[in-house]
């Protein structure tokens, strides 16, 4: 006599997927990180094989000050996200708002850099090839923070007009996410060009 | 907790059967497999009939003529017959399975035995699979190494080999030779090896030597020099042509390579070495080709003219072919090239020189005097 | 037992004006209509490359035709591949995933809808971005204007120097967007595998489908984005001045070559994997057995994605890469046949001991197998660096990838258009027009793909717009190129096909197959809502568990 099964299945008593958020978010990062290491492959692979014009040991400063200033941005706004949370709105805005000064800063001294490179040591991306390979990585990075600051910012808005609570706080963490990413870029970044490459 | 429904199929839909295949009509399966076979074999007999294998008009894989192509051939017919074996296999499997197993219609309602898998099967068909691959690669890699990492014996002739849109340039720096498009080099006897070691470079785009009947191609990319060699066990012409795509003309990029005995190739070498004809009869024609712009991209060895964007000219008249292959060397596609290149190479680099029907014939008669 | 239909009953509604009905499948996020948009979109591009190739076939009829310029052929084949890859096989493929994958998993859609339409729109614009060149490019000495540099786009012909004017642009660009959008439908289909499962539906509960769809999207994500790099850098070169392929400033040409086809390998394993899906949902229900060997056909899978990425420089071995490179990269070109030919023997395997029923999708499936068979050990050849040599950028090479492509995607394609049409329109395609596309595709497929092998053997290259004669190669170019004009008309029956049966078609109802996944349980075409309730599963064949109550699949997983 063979039993005859429950032909309609019982629900599991608990069934929890990952957040949709968190996934894509880091779906994203693996797509973006494969994109920067064709980039860091390509700076690598070019590394010493400029035919003319301006070295990296000639003309790089480590930009020590500024790097501080981004991974502290990192710190800052993971404590931004815990605040929020655990619901504690003006702690939340203020290291919200300092993270974006933090990236801001660190944009700021990318482009003093630049500005450096260009006019007192006459390095373009038409240079030679450490000048092309140097302002994609460095100028595609910059891009990557960019967007992520107007991301910051678009929210500091809805923050500061109170619509940030705790409800939002998943998105707040995908938003973080991708902020760190742009930070490990930035450590992968700063070891190839002004530590391996000088 | 709320069921699916679910509509039990019919086999009837709207009183009209579903027809399976196996139940058309045995004519119409015959017909149809007349049909195919007929053409099938107009095919292969329009084919045969054909010119083919190996020079002056071949160029098949499976006619070699030197150590390269042929050990290449002998490793391709070892992979063909073991991919040929796996093939009659996996496909007698299928065409059993699909007879054995079709559908009848007096199995209507009832399902076959619901088989998830077999441990030992799969992993049967997994082992076998790793063993040819590893087969097939170590085979491979003997060939590879046995051509890539062959050094260069003593006697070998050295040809520089520069890839243009859309001719060739070979130079033969130990011989102080310069020539174009079609490649002289001796024949090897297989005791007392000389084979010719190219080296590949390239003035533009990326371009690749191929002929089959000699050997593997190898590509011709700027600032990336590579080196290829072959050694010719039978005198003849073998033809080929580039094949990497370069441009416009990459399809009438033809190469040309005439394999010498060595008393012919010493000859020719002599010829080579030697400074243009000086032929004062045609004067006038090298006046025309001195003045006009041809001498900026033509060189033409003791006169002024040393450009070197186009083919050397010097002993153009050595050559059986024009234009890298694209026309024979005759009067008058000499002076249809000189008048309109692209009325025999639409998309080639040289402009059409706009002569005058006189100048255009004087220099015509200076070319031909350049053997 | 009382049941509850899963649909609920349909309230009467009037006729919606036409316009609304445009307005509604232009602003859709619903998975089901932007599915059906990639598959129409796909099918467009599938007929204007297919003129494409004719054309190509007509002018490479003679030795030495003219037909065609070289400037229009060399755009024409282009033209030819570019659209193939990127605007019809990628779009139906990524339309399929979207249609079915929220089915199959039980979800409402996607999980992130707006996301999804936008992709789609993304992949519209660079599909319009690309034929928009025929109109706003101009190309070598202001004559022509479609991209010719093919479709692999080799450095440094796309320089400026080389290909100056904006048609290589319009290929960089256009590229690059509707990248972007596959990278953001990739993105979506993670995420709904993931995090959108109906209750009960572990990942190994998942349909072969879905597993599959899940590893070519993760495939997506890891190789798009270096062709999207390499793009950029091109632009770079093109409008900045840069240096990365120019090889007069010490840039290297080999660098381009790698880029391209680290991307270029796993984007034709992105291609074949969604079809290896569809010949593992179809060919079971076709043999009326459950698939052979579930857990190895996820394993293997998942192992061609990972060593599909170490193959790549077998498109190079020409180039001049030293013997251990050579070796190396036969190494692995050979062991990804490994997890592949597993997959066939698997599907054989089903099929044993079966109850085989030979209707249309079925048809699709055997011809799959015996021409994806074939074209496998075609690539085993062209794996082996030294028969490649004489092999690589020959008509050998054409006749492979079109094999793969053509006798593999576009026969799982039709598979899957003749498996899941009466799902998507409510109505059966008709077997008689399928039979005759069928057997004339596969006849035309055929005698071009068969016969075009020979003059690769013949020292025959590719990318040429014409031919020596007296090499051997003219008869088979002649019936290659009549081979290609009797797959156009198999197409056409198709097209027939499509629009006659969507009109006239027999009534499919939810399940004309007997079928065993969840998109099976909902009406035909279903709603918007897809299930009215959340279903509940228990094992990968939820629709078998409920027709055969007495022996259930969840007994034995």
């Amino acid at each position: 006599m063979s039993a005859i099964a429950n032909p309609i299945p019982q629900a599991p008593a608990t069934w929890r997927l990952p957040d949709r958020g968190k996934v894509a978010m880091a779906s994203l990062i693996v797509a973006e990180s494969a994109i920067f290491t064709i980039f860091v492959v390509a700076y690598l692979f070019y590394l010493g094989k400029s035919l003319t014009g301006p070295t990296p040991r000639e003309v790089l400063e480590t930009p020590i000050f500024y790097t501080i200033c981004l991974l502290s941005s990192s710190l800052t706004i993971h404590l931004a996200a815990k605040s929020l949370a655990r619901g504690i709105g003006f702690a939340f805005l203020g290291l919200w708002l300092l993270t974006i000064a933090l990236g801001g800063l660190f944009l700021y001294g990318t482009a003093q850099e630049w500005r450096r490179l260009i006019y007192e040591h006459g390095l373009t991306i038409s240079t030679n090839l450490f000048g092309t390979t140097y302002y994609s990585l460095v100028g595609l990075h910059a891009f990557h923070v960019t967007a992520g600051l107007i991301m910051l910012l678009t929210v500091a808005v809805f923050g500061l007009y109170g619509r940030v609570g705790v409800k939002q706080s998943g998105h707040i963490e995908v938003l973080s996410m991708y902020w760190h990413f742009v930070d490990v870029v930035w450590v992968v970044v700063f070891t190839v060009v002004y530590v391996l490459g000088r | 907790m709320r069921s699916l429904m679910i509509e039990r199929p019919s086999e009837v839909r709207n009183g009209r059967r579903e027809m399976s295949l196996l139940k058309m009509k045995v004519s119409t399966l015959r017909f149809l497999a007349q049909t195919v076979l007929l053409l099938f074999w107009s095919a292969m007999a329009a084919w045969a009939s054909e010119p083919k294998g190996s020079s002056p008009n071949g160029t098949n894989i499976f006619a070699p003529a030197s150590s390269a192509a042929k050990s290449i051939a002998g490793l391709s017919v070892f992979v063909l017959v073991i991919t040929g074996i796996i093939f009659v296999v996996v496909f007698g499997l299928l065409v059993y399975s699909l007879v054995k197993f079709r559908g009848r219609s007096t199995d209507a309602g009832r399902e076959p035995a619901q088989v998830y898998g077999s441990t030992q099967i799969e992993l049967a068909w997994t082992i076998i699979p790793i063993l040819i691959v590893v087969v097939l690669f170590l085979a491979t890699a003997r060939v590879i190494h046995a051509i890539q990492d062959a050094p260069e014996p003593p006697g070998a002739v050295d040809v520089t080999v520069i890839g243009h849109q859309y001719w060739w340039e070979y130079r033969y720096p130990k011989l102080g030779i310069v020539t174009a498009n079609e490649l002289h080099i001796p024949v090897s006897d297989p005791s007392h090896p000389t084979p010719t070691f190219l080296q590949l470079l390239s003035a533009d785009t990326d371009h690749s030597f191929w002929v089959p009947e000699l050997g593997g191609k190898t590509d011709l990319i700027p600032n990336h020099p590579n080196r290829m060699w072959i050694d010719p066990q039978r005198s003849g012409i073998f033809l080929g042509q580039c094949a990497q795509y370069c441009g416009v003309q990459h399809a009438k990029m033809l190469l040309r390579v005439s394999v010498d005995s060595p008393e012919d190739f010493a000859s020719w070498v002599r010829d080579q070495q030697q400074p243009a004809v000086q032929d004062a009869s045609v004067a006038a024609g090298r006046r025309v080709f001195e003045n006009n712009a041809c001498m900026n991209c033509h060189a033409v060895a003791g006169t002024p003219a040393n450009g070197r964007f186009g083919p050397d000219l010097t002993h153009l008249m050595s050559r059986a072919t024009i234009a890298a292959g694209a026309a024979e060397n005759t009067h008058d596609n000499l002076r249809l090239w000189v008048q309109d290149p692209s009325a025999i190479k639409p998309g080639s680099l040289m402009p059409a020189m706009k002569l005058t029907d006189a100048d255009l014939d004087a220099v015509v008669s200076y070319m031909e005097t350049l053997r | 037992m009382s049941s509850n239909a899963i649909t609920i009953p349909r309230v009467q509604i009037d006729e919606k004006p036409w316009v609304d009905t445009l307005h509604e499948w232009v602003t859709t996020v619903d998975h089901k209509q932007l599915g059906v948009l990639y598959i129409l979109y796909a099918l467009l591009f599938l007929v204007i490359a297919g003129v494409e190739a004719l054309l190509i076939r007509i002018q490479l009829m003679f030795p030495h035709n003219h037909f065609v310029s070289p400037e229009v052929f060399n755009r024409l084949f282009t033209m030819h591949g570019t659209t193939m890859v990127f605007f019809m096989g990628m779009p139906i493929l990524f339309g399929f995933a979207n249609y079915l994958v929220p089915l199959m998993i039980g979800a409402r859609d996607m999980a992130f809808p707006r996301l999804n339409a936008f992709s789609f729109w993304l992949s519209a614009l660079g599909g319009f971005l690309f034929y928009f060149s025929l109109v706003g490019a101009n190309g070598l000495y202001g004559a022509g204007n479609a991209p010719d540099v093919g479709w692999w786009a080799y450095a440094p012909l796309t320089a400026r120097a080389f290909s100056p004017g904006h048609s290589t642009d319009y290929w960089a660009l256009a590229l690059l967007v509707s990248g972007f959008g596959s990278i953001g439908t990739a993105i979506n289909i993670i995420a709904t595998i993931l995090c959108m499962r109906c209750p009960g539906m572990k990942l190994s509960r998942m349909p072969l489908l879905v597993w599959l769809n899940l590893v070519m999207a993760g495939m997506v994500l890891i190789s798009v984005s270096p062709l999207s790099a390499a793009q950029i850098m091109l632009v770079i070169d093109r409008y900045l001045g840069g240096h990365f392929f120019d090889a007069q400033a010490g840039g290297s040409a080999v660098l381009w070559m790698h880029f391209f086809w680290i991307f270029g390998h796993p984007e034709v394993y992105i291609l074949i994997i969604p079809c290896f899906a569809f010949m593992s949902e179809i060919i079971p229900v076709f043999s009326r057995k459950p698939i052979f060997g579930y857990p190895v056909m996820v394993a293997a899978t998942v192992c061609i994605g990972f060593v599909s990425m170490s193959v790549w420089a077998h498109h190079m071995f020409s180039v001049g890469m030293n013997s251990y490179a050579n070796s190396f990269f036969t190494l692995t070109t050979m062991a990804v046949g490994v997890p592949t030919g597993i997959k066939i023997f698997n599907w054989i395997g089903t099929m044993w001991g079966g109850r085989i029923q030979f209707k249309v999708p079925m048809l699709f499936c055997i011809a799959f197998l015996f021409q994806f068979l074939i074209a496998g050990l075609t690539g085993v050849m062209l794996g082996s660096a030294a028969f490649a040599s004489q092999l690589t950028l020959s008509y050998f090479v054409v006749a492979h990838f079109h094999y793969t492509l053509v006798g593999g995607v576009v026969f799982a394609v039709f598979a899957a258009i003749y498996y899941w049409y009466p799902k998507i329109t409510g109505r059966m395609l008709n077997e008689t027009l399928g039979k005759w596309h069928f057997w004339l595709f596969v006849i035309g497929f055929h005698l071009t793909f068969d016969l075009m092998h020979v003059p690769g053997l013949l020292g025959m290259p590719r990318r040429i717009y014409t031919y020596e004669p007296g090499r051997g190669w003219d008869t088979l170019n002649l019936l290659i190129s009549i081979g290609a004009f009797i797959q156009a008309i198999a197409i056409l029956l198709f097209v027939a096909n499509l629009l006659i049966s969507y009109f006239k078609g027999d009534k499919a109802g939810n399940d004309p197959w007997d079928a065993w996944t969840l998109e099976w349980a909902t009406s035909s075409p279903p709603p918007p809502y897809n299930f009215a309730s959340v279903p509940v599963v228990a094992s990968r064949r939820p629709l078998w568990d409920l027709k055969h109550p007495e022996d259930p699949d969840s007994l034995y997983e």
